[in-house]
C-alpha cells in the first residue's frame, strides 16, 4: 500500500527584505522608490533582499494509522511545513502528495467571528474546516456536548470567557473525521482538565486507523501520542525514529545563546533580563533559593494584553517546572508602553545540576515566545551527606529532608 | 471529498481556476455569505432597516440639492424616481466594490490558517450586497405607485441580469483591488476615493442626455453607466433600451473581471506569506 503522506525534497524559500520590518508595502513607498530608480520598477528589485530556506530537501513518508510528531526548536520550520502540508503556503520546491481527506488543524477557533453566537460559530468554523452542512447538522448535539458551553450556545462568543471559546472551538474541530488530521500545538491551550480531554480524543482519532501530523513542544504529548518523530533543524531533517531515541537528540541539541538579553518578537521586545539582580544569564544557585527574573517589555503599537510563563528544564529530565503568571481565563498584563516586571518562583529544594530557564509569552492571544531560553542556572553541588538529604547520583529531582532509623 | 481523492501538492506555476474544487466548496459561498449578513445585520441596531434609510435618504438629499438647487431636470419622470433608479444599482456596486477589495484583509486571520480557494472570498462579498438590493427595490416599488408609473415588463425582465452585470463589474474592479490591497495597504484608502469618482462619472445624479451624444459611448466603457441607463429606459420608459451601448458595458465588464482575476490568481498563491 502507498503511503498516506509523501513528502519528497520539499523546499521554501522566503525573501527577507532589509529595508522594510513589514511584509506588506504601501504603493506610495514602491512609486517613491521607482522614481528615484526608474529601472526597479521594471525589474521590481526595489530594495536588497535576501533569500532564506525556511525548508529545505525535507523528505519522508508516513504510513496509514501512524501517528508522527514533528519537533525542532523555533524557526526549525515546523510551521513552515505544517502550512505548506496544509496548502495555505506553496513549496518552492518539491512535492507532497496526501492521499485521502485532510483537515488541517493550526488554530483552533479559526474564522471564529465575536458577534456570532456559538451555535452560529458551529457552522461557520466547522464549514470552513471541511464539513458538509448536512455533517454539521448530524454532528450538532456531540459538539455541543464536548464544549460544555450548551448554556450559552445563543450567547455571541464575545461574551464567552477564553475558555469557554477554546472548548467550543476544540469541539468543532474535534468532530472533523479526515483521514489526515495535520495539527500544530493546538492541545497548549486551556486549562489543564481540558488539555487532558483534548489529549484523550487525540489519542481516540489515532486509535481509529486516521494518520496524524502533530507538532509540539510539549514533549509529554508527543512521547504519548507519537510512534514516530522526527526532529527538524534550520529546514532540515536532522532526526527520525522512535519518540526516545528523537527526544533524547533534541534535548541535548539545546544549546541556547545565553549572551543576549534582548529577544525581539512579532508583538513586541523583551529586554534588560536579570536572574537575581544579575545580568549574567548563566547563574549559580544554591538549593532551596528563589529565582527571581526581572524584565522589560516594550510592546508594538496596537498591543495591550500580555501573559508571561516561565518554565525550568533540566536536560536530562525534561520539564521540571511549568509556570505562567496566571491562566488563560481572562487574566493578563495590560501593557500600553515599556513595563518592568518581576517573577519569583520560589523553588523547593531541587537536585544539584544544570537547568534551563524558558520564557514564553502570550500576547493579545497569540504565542509570541515559546519557551524561549532566558538562563541557564546550575544549582551548586551540596557539601556531601548534609543533613540526611537524598542526593544518590543525583537521580532524585527534589531534595527532601527524610531521616533513617532503626527501631528496635 | 472522497477517502480515494490525491491532493498533490508543489509550486504553482499554472493559472488556472479549478472549478472542480469550487464545486466542492460551494456551501463555503453560502456561509461566507451568511456570516457577513448576521454580522452586518447584527452590529447596525437598525438592522435591515438601514438597507432601506440609506438610499432612500440619499434621494432625498440628491433631489433637494441637484434638482430643486443645481435644476438637473430628469425628463418626463419625478427626478426622485430618477435618482433612486441610479442609486438603487449604484449603492450596490459601491459598497460590494468596497466589500470586495477589503475581503482578503478582513479575512487574513482566516487565509492564514485553513486552505480553501480563495476566490470564495471575493465572490461572497459581492453577494452581501445583493440582500441589501432587494430590501432597497422595496422603496422602489413604492416610489413607482406613489408616481404612478409601471415599470416596463422589459425593464423588470432586464432587473436580474442588470444586477448580474453590477456583480461582475464590481468582482471585477474589487478583486483587482483586494489583491493589491493585499501587497499595498493603502490602497485601502484609494478605494473610497474610486467610488466617489465613480459617482460622477456615472450618470446617477444627472440623465446621460446632459452628455453629447457623440461622447456617449465613453461613458458605457463604464458597465455601472449602462446599468442605470438600461434601467431607466425599461423601468422608467425614458427611450429605449440602448443595445449596442449595453453591449459595450458587457464587454468592458467581462475585461474588468477577466483581469481582476487574472491579477489575483497571479499573487494568490503569495497571500499567506505576505499577509
Amino acid at each position: 500500500m502507498k503511503p498516506v503522506i509523501e513528502v519528497k525534497n520539499l523546499s521554501k524559500k522566503y525573501q527577507i527584505s532589509h529595508s522594510q520590518k513589514t511584509n506588506y508595502h504601501t504603493l506610495r513607498d514602491d512609486l517613491a522608490a521607482a522614481v528615484k530608480k526608474p529601472a526597479s520598477l521594471i525589474t521590481g528589485r526595489t530594495q536588497s533582499k535576501e533569500t532564506f530556506w525556511a525548508l529545505k530537501d525535507v523528505s519522508f513518508e508516513v504510513n496509514q494509522g501512524d501517528v508522527v510528531g514533528i519537533i525542532g526548536k523555533n524557526g526549525s520550520g515546523k510551521s513552515t511545513l505544517l502550512k505548506i502540508l496544509s496548502r495555505i503556503v506553496d513549496p518552492t520546491e518539491g512535492k507532497a502528495i496526501l492521499r485521502g481527506k485532510t483537515a488541517s488543524l493550526l488554530e483552533v477557533g479559526t474564522g471564529f467571528h465575536q458577534e456570532l453566537t456559538g451555535r452560529e460559530n458551529i457552522y461557520f468554523n466547522g464549514s470552513i474546516l471541511g464539513m458538509k452542512k448536512s455533517e454539521i447538522n448530524h454532528k450538532l448535539n456531540d459538539i455541543i456536548e464536548f464544549s460544555e458551553v450548551e448554556q450559552f450556545l445563543d450567547t455571541p462568543v464575545k461574551f464567552y470567557s477564553s475558555g469557554m471559546y477554546v472548548r467550543l472551538a476544540f469541539a468543532v474541530a474535534a468532530h472533523l473525521e479526515p483521514d489526515i488530521l495535520i495539527v500544530d500545538e493546538v492541545l497548549a491551550v486551556g486549562d489543564a482538565a481540558f488539555q487532558k480531554k483534548s489529549l484523550g480524543k487525540m489519542k481516540d482519532v489515532a486509535s481509529h486507523g486516521r494518520t496524524v501530523l502533530f507538532v509540539s513542544h510539549n514533549m509529554g504529548s508527543i512521547k504519548q501520542l507519537c510512534k514516530r518523530v522526527i526532529l527538524l533543524s534550520k529546514g532540515s531533517i536532522v532526526e527520525a525514529g522512535t519518540p526516545e531515541r528523537v527526544i533524547a537528540k533534541y534535548a541535548s541539541g539545546i544549546q541556547p545563546d545565553f549572551e543576549r538579553s534582548l529577544l525581539s518578537t512579532l508583538k513586541g521586545k523583551v529586554e534588560n533580563i536579570k536572574i537575581n539582580d544579575s545580568k549574567d544569564l548563566h547563574c549559580h544557585l544554591d538549593s532551596g533559593n528563589d529565582i527571581k527574573v526581572n524584565l522589560s517589555y516594550a510592546p508594538n503599537s496596537e498591543q495591550k494584553r500580555v501573559v508571561f510563563g516561565l518554565d525550568l528544564r533540566s536536560a536530562q529530565d525534561g520539564t521540571l517546572l511549568a509556570l505562567t503568571h496566571s491562566g488563560l481565563e481572562d487574566r493578563y498584563f495590560e501593557v500600553e508602553s515599556q513595563t518592568d516586571f518581576i517573577f519569583t518562583i520560589k523553588l523547593p529544594r531541587i537536585a544539584p545540576g544544570e537547568y534551563v530557564l524558558g520564557l514564553s509569552m502570550w500576547a493579545d492571544d497569540t504565542f509570541a515566545l515559546d519557551s524561549e531560553p532566558i538562563a541557564k542556572i546550575e544549582i551548586n553541588p551540596l557539601a556531601p551527606f548534609a543533613s540526611g538529604e537524598v542526593f544518590s547520583n543525583y537521580s532524585s529531582l527534589l531534595l527532601v529532608e527524610s531521616s533513617w532509623e532503626k527501631l528496635s | 471529498m472522497a477517502a480515494s481523492n490525491e491532493i498533490v501538492i508543489k509550486p504553482k506555476n499554472k493559472i488556472s481556476i479549478n472549478f472542480k474544487e469550487l464545486w466542492h466548496y460551494r456551501e463555503l459561498f453560502y456561509f461566507f455569505t451568511w456570516r457577513d449578513i448576521k454580522v452586518r445585520y447584527k452590529q447596525t441596531a437598525i438592522g435591515a432597516s438601514w438597507a432601506i434609510i440609506q438610499p432612500f435618504s440619499t434621494m432625498v438629499v440628491f433631489t433637494l440639492f441637484f434638482n430643486k438647487v443645481a435644476g438637473i431636470k430628469s425628463g418626463a419622470v419625478p427626478y426622485a424616481i430618477f435618482s433612486y433608479t441610479g442609486l438603487l444599482f449604484w449603492n450596490y456596486f459601491s459598497s460590494a466594490l468596497t466589500q470586495v477589495s477589503n475581503s482578503f484583509v478582513t479575512n487574513q486571520q482566516v487565509i492564514t490558517k485553513i486552505y480553501f480557494p480563495r476566490i470564495i472570498i471575493p465572490i461572497s462579498a459581492t453577494l452581501l450586497g445583493v440582500v441589501d438590493f432587494f430590501f432597497a427595490a422595496i422603496v422602489f416599488a413604492g416610489l413607482a405607485f406613489y408616481y404612478h408609473i409601471s415599470p416596463g415588463t422589459e425593464g423588470l425582465l432586464m432587473i436580474l441580469p442588470m444586477l448580474l452585470l453590477s456583480v461582475i463589474a464590481a468582482l471585477g474592479v474589487g478583486t483587482l483591488f483586494a489583491a493589491l490591497n493585499v501587497k499595498y495597504r493603502d490602497i485601502r484608502s484609494i478605494v473610497p476615493f474610486v467610488v466617489q469618482i465613480g459617482l460622477f462619472v456615472t450618470p446617477v445624479i444627472y440623465p446621460v442626455s446632459l452628455i453629447p451624444h457623440k461622447y456617449q459611448w465613453i461613458l458605457s466603457l463604464n458597465p455601472m453607466s449602462s446599468v442605470i441607463n438600461t434601467m431607466r429606459s425599461g423601468l422608467l420608459h425614458q427611450g429605449s433600451i440602448n443595445w449596442a451601448q449595453l453591449g459595450i458595458s458587457c464587454l468592458s465588464a467581462f475585461i474588468l473581471l477577466w483581469i481582476g482575476i487574472a491579477y489575483f490568481k497571479r499573487t494568490e498563491r503569495q497571500f499567506a506569506d505576505v499577509i
